[in-house]
């Protein structure tokens, strides 16, 4: 076991699918000599080649775009877009091509991209460092989306993801790469949890928290404070947003009856509504109260200094813990 | 014609030279010929049996054959070719049944022959996606060391005011790409006039991004060919992408559903026809004598005789199985998608219970 930061358990990820496939690259903007701005590639063009870690022209879409072509050609790219709210130049290659390509070739064509986007906010950033796009993508048939929540997972999902001949979204809790905890960079990648299941985290009885990316360790410090009010909290990552796991979920949710879903996003029309849909079909004779909403408003991100009223925390999260249990 | 355009065989069909096009003397002008006269056969098929209601939509190549055949012909046979949506032409040299071209317009599937097996991609639709997928293939021949291959994308006058074109310009020269743009002018991007898009002739454009950009008559298939074999010999040696803008006429609509009456004159076209590139190569060998009067009746007779197994196939063609929506989204597992096959799958099967 060895104790890493999240940013430096993905770089230890993606130094190991380097190792394990001569046809992963990776590129991006400032990926190579700087190694990255928050430096999940350091040392990586040092030790694999510029041919294989390559500093690309500022330009999104092409970074996709060419992507793209390399893996036509046989490769297995890793693409870094540098802040989420960078993406949307992007979009017409990933919604338009990247998803689709596949199945507008009837199977004869695989893209085994993966496209990493730093998301969320709580960092203090200036516009556009701080969105949560994921619900474009999670829309999108075609595309796997994943966020990773913690180092642990961060080295074995990066490895999964670029191993996987589907294109994966990619989200990194950006102010969660900081975060230290245990890794065991020796673990075989046969033995980690499927990219598309879900992580029960913490298990308990009374109501089950969904929780994905940033969101993961906010719930978790939630339950624990729920503890002193008597109540038992499960909370569950859900580490794939597309497709989501819903036996894990629908499981969960018969056993505790109440249900909260928990992210940055806005709530209107996002991860959450798709959920609370499905929770509601699958387990409406189990629950007690309707699964409620936890997260973004229905507006532009705001100004840094106003994230905090934005941003769910563990009070707004028991809040709605509270109201489950009001009904 | 400017003096800046490429030309080797004029509309009248006179062979000329010039200097740093040299065409040689294997070159199969009656097998250029034959191709351009069965894809416009083929294409005249598709359009009517899009008027037939048979096809959804036909984008039609017509006047074009030579900008196709000529730069198509000049593709090795590890080349790999990146079109757009009306490469008809392409496609024929590349080995792709038109049956398969005419699955997608007819909407049985979304584009069905292998990209690999013929070194040459899907159709793209969204204008200028596929410079870039042009741009990072020729990013991977560079990363396998292939010197013997290369890369061409096809893009039309409109496409080129797209940032994704400029931005694979801008990729293709930095990286020294093997890749070959080739621009066909046709004059009109639907209604949009070449002069919206762009004040300079275009293939200047590649000079502001730092390599080579020629204009060649792309009603010429000699030199459609030559510059085009040449743009792709400098890049397998290491030197780069080219800009070839082949200055053309779309001679019919832009696609079955357009009406060019509404926004050019009868006049303009009429000049264009004066430079019909199928015409000019059928002078210039009857003219020699390098073809006779059977040689044009017999590629007639193909040109028909093809139509004809075209149109049957087309008619064959079925439907796609209702359950085949679910295919092939994922390689790997989807449980949501699964759930939603099955639950589609039962929904029919009430029907054929009913109907028991």
């Amino acid at each position: 076991m060895t104790r890493l930061t999240l940013s430096r358990a993905l770089n230890e990820g993606l130094r190991r699918s380097l190792e394990t496939d001569p046809k992963v690259m990776i590129m991006g903007e400032d990926v190579g000599r700087l190694g990255g701005v928050f430096r999940v590639t350091d040392g990586l063009q040092k030790d694999f080649g510029e041919h294989r870690v390559v500093d690309t022209p500022l330009a999104e879409s092409a970074i996709v775009g060419t992507a793209i072509g390399l893996a036509l050609r046989g490769y297995r790219p890793v693409c870094e877009i540098q802040f989420d709210g960078f993406v949307f130049p992007a979009t017409d290659q990933i919604v338009s091509q990247l998803a689709k390509m596949r199945y507008r070739s009837q199977g004869n064509v695989a893209l085994p991209i993966v496209i990493r986007i730093p998301f969320g906010g709580g960092i203090g950033a200036v516009e556009h460092h701080s969105e949560s796009p994921e619900v474009f993508f999670a829309h999108t048939a075609g595309l796997r989306v994943v966020a990773c929540a913690d180092p642990a997972e961060a080295f074995s999902m990066i490895q999964l993801a670029i191993a996987s001949d589907d294109p994966v979204i990619f989200f990194e809790p950006k102010r969660r790469y900081w975060d230290r905890a245990e890794v065991d960079t020796a673990a075989p990648l046969t033995d980690a949890l499927p990219l598309t299941a879900a992580r029960t985290v913490l298990p308990g009885d009374d109501v089950t928290l969904l929780c994905y990316g940033p969101m993961v360790r906010s719930c978790l410090e939630a339950a624990i404070a729920a503890r002193e009010d008597g109540r038992s909290i499960e909370v569950i990552d859900l580490r794939s947003l597309s497709p989501i796991d819903m036996a894990t979920i629908g499981a969960s949710v018969a056993r505790t009856s109440r249900c909260v879903v928990v992210h940055e996003a806005p709530v209107y029309a996002g991860l959450g509504a798709e959920i609370a849909a499905r929770v509601t079909e699958q387990c409406f004779y189990h629950l007690e109260a309707p699964v409620l909403r936890v997260g973004g408003f229905a507006i532009p991100y705001p100004a840094a200094r106003a994230e905090d009223h934005y941003l769910p925390d563990l009070d707004r999260i028991l809040d709605a813990v509270d109201r489950t249990f009001a009904f | 014609m400017t003096t800046e355009t490429i030309q080797l065989l004029t509309p009248e069909g006179e062979r000329v030279d010039h200097p740093e096009y040299p065409l040689g003397d294997d070159v199969d002008i009656k097998g250029m010929y034959r191709d351009m006269v069965l894809v416009r056969r083929i294409d005249t098929e598709a359009v009517a049996l899009q008027r037939q209601g048979e096809l959804g939509l036909w984008a039609p190549l017509l006047g074009q054959e030579a900008a196709q055949i000529g730069s198509g012909r000049a593709l090795s046979a590890k080349d790999m070719a990146f079109p757009s949506y009306r490469e008809h032409g392409v496609a024929w040299c590349r080995g792709v049944d038109p049956v398969k071209v005419i699955e997608l317009f007819r909407g049985v599937n979304q584009g069905a022959w292998d990209p690999e097996e013929h070194k040459f991609h899907l159709y793209t639709i969204v204008i200028g996606d596929q410079t870039l997928h042009a741009t990072g293939y020729a990013m991977g021949i560079q990363r396998d060391g292939a010197e013997d291959e290369a890369v061409i994308t096809y893009f039309g006058d409109g496409a080129t005011s797209q940032g994704d074109v400029s931005e694979a310009f801008a990729w293709a020269s930095v990286f020294n790409a093997p890749v070959v743009f080739f621009c066909q002018n046709n004059q009109f991007a639907i209604s949009a006039p070449s002069d919206r898009q762009s004040r300079n002739p275009l293939y200047r454009r590649s000079s502001g991004f730092g390599f080579p950009g020629v204009r060649v008559d792309g009603n010429d298939v000699l030199a459609c060919y030559a510059v085009t074999r040449q743009a792709l010999r400098n890049a397998r040696e290491g030197q780069g992408p080219t800009l070839i803008e082949a200055f053309t006429y779309r001679m019919g609509a832009h696609t079955t559903t357009d009406d060019p009456t509404r926004y050019r004159l009868a006049s303009e076209l009429e000049a264009w026809r004066l430079r019909d590139p199928i015409e000019r190569v059928r002078s210039y060998l009857a003219r020699n004598g390098l073809a006779d009067s059977t040689f044009f009746a017999q590629v007639q007779t193909e040109a028909d005789e093809l139509a004809a197994k075209l149109r049957a196939a087309c008619l064959a063609l079925p439907d796609p199985p209702p359950l085949a929506l679910f295919d092939h989204v994922y390689a790997g597992e989807n449980a949501i998608l699964d759930a939603e096959r099955a639950q589609y799958a039962a929904y029919l099967e009430g029907f054929a219970e009913a109907a028991r």
